[in-house]
């Protein structure tokens, strides 16, 4: 190992606007609008959103050919950290000096375009990570071969399957060979066999004395592939030490935190001009350590109801959704009995023998009546809330069970086998 | 050490031309894609380009020169209007297009760093590709209507110069514009609507008052579509000072856009 820095982060803070974060998309209509109305009103200063610190006077070096992972709850700041080192975005103070190039893979296949060939694909993605033409020719075959899509290369990648698209992404990505490799939740894409080769790939990076971040949710990942770990709260660091150590801390940070009911009043509604005769209001998980359920141990959570006009019965469903967007599984509650017009009502649900694989989910709610057997009739459905986490399982040593993304979301028992 | 890089906090204005230059490859791949992209799939490919001029000069020659009997500076009609519309489709189109290329590629910004500027400079750039086709296709009509082919027809790439850089400047300007408002994009289309009247492109700028026509080129592409008429035919209210002023107002737009572009750069991932 060089003793030449390849990263030294000094006192990093990133600041946003609360407002930035929350409203996204801004209209220009709005802003004019709101400085008319201040002119009228004779008002002198805009009211400003308060600052939200992202990222809050972070500071440390990685060595040149050091392999690091950084871990810390949904919000901590881990994927801003990256952002910064990768400049996609820039900081409020602080700085950060890089020594050797940089390649991040930071949700592959994003600069992606549809409407071209695989090949124009590669140029193109090659060229905006850093590639010159020439080193993407004298690669091309390589990224072809690695990607395993030769016979596709003058198809427009939108014919290509999911698999396709991203390994020919992650195969442009990989081949950039930066000293220095930023990758973010990589490990969530491909089949198992493109995942071995992936990680494969990425132990050759870290071999070659080249310089690896790591950010993932998947904490097996993180103590196979590396040695050091930085753990981020809050936006602050808060441990840099070994990465069994630093997973400890972690794993217990997580138990202290609790969970707050929250109020469903601006979730997301997939069809919201649905009736609600009985409205969801708010949600909570229950018997949870800070989000995270250890993994073959029950789930509860609490959801609140509300009827705005009397109904004679309904039932609650959820579907949980693996935080790739994919739909896990569904379930119903068998029906309950029926509310009065104004009247409020909770109701804990507990899932048990729910087999999910360590990962982070979110779930889906309805209220309605009917179910899988007779049709359904919707009053309410909200999505995008309670996420949650499935903590791998540990061992009596403290490691980790070691679960790959490309296994899927549901751990099956393991079968009965009899030589025939 | 291959090099070294400090990250810092934005500060003002920073242009770092090296970083354009060293990494021109990406923008003419760029430049390419947004042609590609807008052949493929087309009915008509590369006819677009000559499809919109050859409308444009077929409604303005019955509308504007039929009825309306607009003076034409002894140009016949079909060659006038499609002179100015070889420009002003470049430019209604490249507007357009850069106008929402950041907002377009918001997963490439918020996802991967490269220069933004590219982004509308592509949109900008690639549209040349249509109008050096609107302009070649417009030989055969030119020929048609008594116009001899003529080296000064190579003059030509200074007004389109003019058209190029203050549509890339204006396209700058309300790309990372639209970043932040997306209503903006709303907005283009009235803006595209207005410049087609505000331009010489129904008419000559000969309707101008003599003492105000120096100033009209202030308006870039009032200089741009009379400068290339001048070009294609030898004829037209082109002078000299009116184009002199109209390069100069695009290359101050090209300057402002650029600076706008680059004040808001830093902040593009975090509000696009």
């Amino acid at each position: 190992m060089s003793p030449v820095a390849a990263i030294e982060v000094a006192g990093l803070t990133k600041r946003y606007r609360l407002g930035e974060l929350q409203q996204g998309t801004q209209l220009m209509s709005d802003a004019i609008a709101g400085a008319a109305r201040r002119l009228a009103r004779r008002e002198r200063r805009p009211p400003r959103d308060p600052w939200f610190n992202a990222l809050e006077d972070v500071s440390f070096t990685i060595a040149a050919g050091e392999a690091v992972g950084i871990v810390g709850a949904n919000g901590a700041g881990k994927t801003t950290l990256l952002k910064l080192i990768s400049r996609i975005t820039r900081p409020s103070a602080g700085q950060i000096r890089i020594n050797g190039r940089v390649g991040s893979l930071l949700e592959v296949g994003t600069g992606f375009h549809p409407e071209l060939t695989g090949r124009e694909n590669v140029f193109l993605n090659g060229s905006m990570l850093g590639m010159r033409r020439r080193e993407i020719a004298e690669k091309f075959d390589e990224i072809v071969d690695f990607a395993g899509v030769e016979r596709f290369l003058d198809t427009p990648v939108k014919r290509y399957s999911s698999g396709m698209y991203i390994r020919l992404a992650f195969a442009v990505a990989a081949h950039l060979e930066p000293e220095i490799l930023l990758i973010d939740e990589v490990l969530a894409v491909g089949d198992v066999a493109f995942q071995r080769k992936c990680l494969g790939k990425m132990s050759d990076v870290a071999g070659a004395g080249r310089t690896v971040l790591f950010v993932s949710h998947n904490l097996g990942a993180v103590q196979q592939l590396t040695e050091r770990a930085i753990l981020i709260e809050g936006g602050r660091l808060a441990m840099d030490g070994p990465t069994r150590d630093v997973l400890a801390r972690y794993m217990e940070s997580l138990s202290d935190r609790a969970g707050a009911a929250t109020s469903l009043a601006g979730a997301r509604r997939p069809q919201p001009s649905l009736g609600r005769d009985v409205e969801l209001v708010h949600a909570e998980l229950v018997d949870h350590s800070g989000g995270v359920f250890e993994a073959d141990k029950p789930i509860r959570f609490d959801l609140g109801v509300r009827a705005n006009v009397a109904v004679p019965g309904f039932r609650l469903s959820f579907t949980v959704h693996s935080y790739e967007g994919q739909a896990v599984g569904n379930a119903f509650s068998a029906p309950l009995p029926g509310l009065a017009e104004g009247e409020a009502a909770t109701f804990r649900l507990t899932v048990e023998d729910l087999p999910l694989a360590p990962g982070r989910y979110y779930l889906a709610v309805a209220a309605g009546t009917g179910d899988n057997l007779t049709g359904t009739r919707e009053f309410d459905i909200v999505s995008d809330i309670l996420d949650f986490e499935v903590a791998a399982a540990r061992a009596a040593d403290g490691t980790l069970a070691y679960w790959t993304a490309g296994w899927g979301p549901i751990r099956i028992a393991p079968p009965h086998v009899e030589r025939v | 050490m291959t090099y070294q890089r400090v990250i810092e906090p934005p500060r003002g204005l920073e242009f770092n031309l090296r970083e354009l230059v060293h990494e021109r490859e990406l923008l003419g791949f760029l430049t390419w894609r947004n042609v590609q992209v807008r052949y493929k799939q087309s009915l008509a490919g590369p006819g677009w380009a000559i499809f919109q001029p050859l409308l444009g000069m077929l409604i303005f020659t019955i509308v504007f020169g039929r009825y309306a009997d607009l003076p034409n500076d002894g140009i016949e009609y079909p060659v006038f209007y499609f002179t100015a519309f070889v420009i002003w489709t470049y430019v209604a189109s490249s507007l357009t297009t850069a106008s929402g290329s950041i907002a377009e590629n918001a997963s490439l910004v918020s996802k991967v760093y490269f220069p933004r500027i590219f982004l509308p400079l592509a949109a900008g750039l690639a549209g040349v590709v249509d109008l050096a086709i609107g302009a070649l296709v417009g030989i055969p009509l030119y020929l048609a209507y008594g116009v001899d082919l003529d080296p000064r027809m190579l003059l030509a790439v200074g007004p389109v110069l003019i058209a190029v850089f203050a549509t890339c400047g204006a396209g700058m300007f309300l790309g990372a514009l639209n970043a932040k408002y997306h209503d903006v994009r709303f907005i283009v289309p009235f803006l595209v609507q207005a410049g087609l009247f505000a331009s010489p492109v129904a008419f000559s700028s000969s309707i101008v008052p003599d003492h105000l026509h120096t100033l009209y080129g202030l308006n870039p592409f009032a200089g741009a579509i009379e400068g290339f008429r001048w070009c294609m035919t030898g004829e037209g209210a082109a002078t000299l000072s009116m184009v002199g002023v109209s390069a100069a107002s695009a290359l101050v737009i090209l300057f402002l856009g650029a600076v706008y572009f680059q004040r808001t750069d830093a902040s593009l991932a975090d509000v696009v």
